[in-house]
């Protein structure tokens, strides 16, 4: 394997516990990933260390706690290539970020019968916001399908695309793992007049990310899907749109003046950023970025490159049809994340039979249910891997499948 | 593996396997409730058909999780032919073996914990087991709160 995943795995305190007398076999970091301890020492090294608030203090600790939070800023803008750290707002996640563009950016641009195009695999945080601007402005919605391949269906874009301000869109499907060719997509919104906005939520954790290369005017994601602690995301976007944009939140830290009358919002990024911000937390992104720098991520993609292929060898092996595997086939077009129909067996059972075996998968409807009505399934069970991953873990899979399939009388 | 046959019990699979009064009832005369558990794709229709103060009939609709398809199920052979008052408190008594109390003061109250004790739970005692999975009560109770909603508009009208 690319990856040296029984040195990576000792990185991880969670991964070194003994649950019932085994190591996890972890599954689930679409949902939320693992945190490596230097992660986890960082922000409490900030708590018993030089714990004060930022940008508002002119003693020790406090310089040391603004340039540790701003230190991170940086490495977030280097980590996706951005021209400038005045285009990092850290929000509290990718979902936040979303709003962030649908509020401010949308309410500033959209007007009734306006265009946004959104996809079938959309997570929810990228399409209730825009539902919400619907309420609120009549303008219009459209999906571009997704194909039982589980690939975007382009046959239409050009068509879907015309008269559009907007179109938003996932990098990586968190339910079919598929990587949607959002460069492609991009080129023909942007020659169709529209802005691309692009929820990175699976892609920034598991690819190189460029933002320029990718096409894209506004990019959100996560920390927690990245080895970084929950409670804090980021939004990227132009500097000149940013600029632009009326503030979101309002209070302390975005104005550069406040009277009776009224206020005069701060210069990017902290126009964006109101209230005292998840400071810990953003120092703990800088050190995820950090880890996963040291790796590399395009060892990491490679890694899981490698695994999604094992997976689907594994799987389809051992299980043939009595096993459903969404989204594509080629390991190359996809992230590691399976979705899966398992016999007859309900997700929940799967899932319940698994944590039996020290396996965590996740059951439900991975808040895309406009994608499980495409696809005609109430839930399915999703095993996903990251670079605490390997071989041993989806053999362990492969394993507590069968047994489930032995309890059930499958 | 206790804990899974614990959560699994027999009469439990059997309800699965072969769920008792699938299908629908002509709505009206008989009410329609639905629920969702939304965190995991369990979908429950009840149909009740009462006539005066009795449940005369019962079907079940939807699909989800073996948890919460053999609780419907059990259910609806538990109370074809009650009363509503019967079955509600075969509602209170399941939810009380299931943990919940619907009140604070119920957990403490001597004659409510007497009376919940007092109801046959027949083949629903399978669910006991559910109690100690938390994640999964919800999906136990699905049935029995929606059965609660159709009950509700049967008496609203009556």
């Amino acid at each position: 394997m690319t990856l040296d995943v029984s040195a990576i795995k000792k990185d991880f305190p969670l991964l070194e516990r003994d649950f019932n007398g085994k190591p996890l076999v972890y599954l689930d970091s679409a949902a939320t990933s693992q945190k490596p301890r230097a992660v986890i020492d960082a922000m409490s090294d900030y708590y018993e260390n030089y714990n004060a608030n930022t940008h508002r203090g002119v003693f020790g600790i406090a310089e040391q706690a603004t340039n540790a939070m701003e230190g991170a800023r940086e490495k977030v803008r280097s980590f996706i290539n951005a021209p400038s750290i005045n285009e990092i707002i850290f929000t509290r996640n990718a979902t936040e970020s979303i709003n962030l563009v649908a509020h401010s950016w949308g309410r500033a641009n959209l007007r009734a019968g306006d265009v946004v195009v959104l996809t079938e695999l959309e997570h929810h945080s990228n399409i209730v916001p825009w539902q919400q601007i619907r309420e609120e402005r009549g303008i219009e919605l459209r999906y571009i399908p997704v194909t039982d391949s589980g690939h975007l269906d382009l046959d239409d874009l050009a068509a879907t695309v015309d008269g559009a301000k907007l179109v938003s869109i996932s990098a990586m499907s968190n339910v079919l793992g598929t990587v949607t060719p959002v460069r492609h997509i991009a080129d023909i919104a942007h020659a169709a007049g529209a802005l691309v906005c692009v929820d990175a939520c699976q892609f920034v954790p598991h690819l190189p990310c460029d933002v320029i290369a990718l096409g894209a005017d506004f990019v959100a994601f996560s920390a927690h899907k990245m080895c970084g602690p929950t409670g804090v995301g980021v939004l990227w976007g132009h500097e000149a749109l940013l600029d632009a944009m009326p503030a979101f939140l309002g209070g302390g830290g975005m104005i550069r003046d406040v009277t009776l009358q009224g206020f005069k919002p701060a210069e990017l990024p902290w126009k964006f950023e109101a209230g005292t911000p998840a400071i810990a937390e953003i120092i703990g992104l800088g050190a995820a970025v950090d880890y996963l720098s040291a790796i590399g991520m395009p060892a990491v993609r490679q890694h899981e490159v490698e695994l999604a292929a094992y997976t689907l060898r594994t799987l389809k092996g051992r299980f043939g049809d009595g096993i459903k595997i969404y989204g594509p086939s080629e390991a190359s077009e996809r992230g590691a994340v399976f979705s899966f129909g398992f016999g007859d067996l309900h997700p929940h059972d799967i899932s319940q039979v698994l944590d039996e075996h020290g396996v965590c998968v996740r059951a439900g409807h991975h808040c895309a249910k406009p994608l499980m009505r495409k696809l005609g399934i109430g839930a399915t069970a999703r095993a996903s891997l990251y670079l605490y991953n390997d071989e041993s873990d989806v053999d362990a899979l492969a394993d507590a499948l069968a047994a489930a399939a032995d309890f059930f009388g499958l | 593996m206790p804990g899974l046959e614990d959560l699994y019990r027999e009469i439990v699979l059997d309800h699965y396997r072969s769920p008792r009064n699938r299908g629908e009832l002509p709505v009206p005369p008989s009410h329609r409730a639905e629920g969702f558990n939304p965190l995991c794709g369990d979908e429950i229709v009840v149909y009740v058909q009462v006539d005066g103060d009795t449940i005369t009939d019962v079907k079940i609709g939807g699909q989800g999780c073996s948890i919460s398809q053999s609780s419907a199920s059990m259910m609806s052979a538990a109370i074809k032919g009650k009363t509503i008052q019967e079955a509600r408190a075969l509602t209170r008594a399941f939810k009380s073996m299931m943990s919940i109390h619907e009140t604070a003061l119920e957990g403490d109250d001597a004659e409510m914990a007497a009376a919940n004790l007092a109801v046959k739970l027949g083949d629903l005692e399978a669910l006991r087991g559910v109690a100690r999975v938390p994640v999964r009560i919800k999906c136990a109770t699905l049935s029995w709160n929606t059965l609660a909603q159709g009950l509700d508009e049967a008496e609203a009208e009556a």
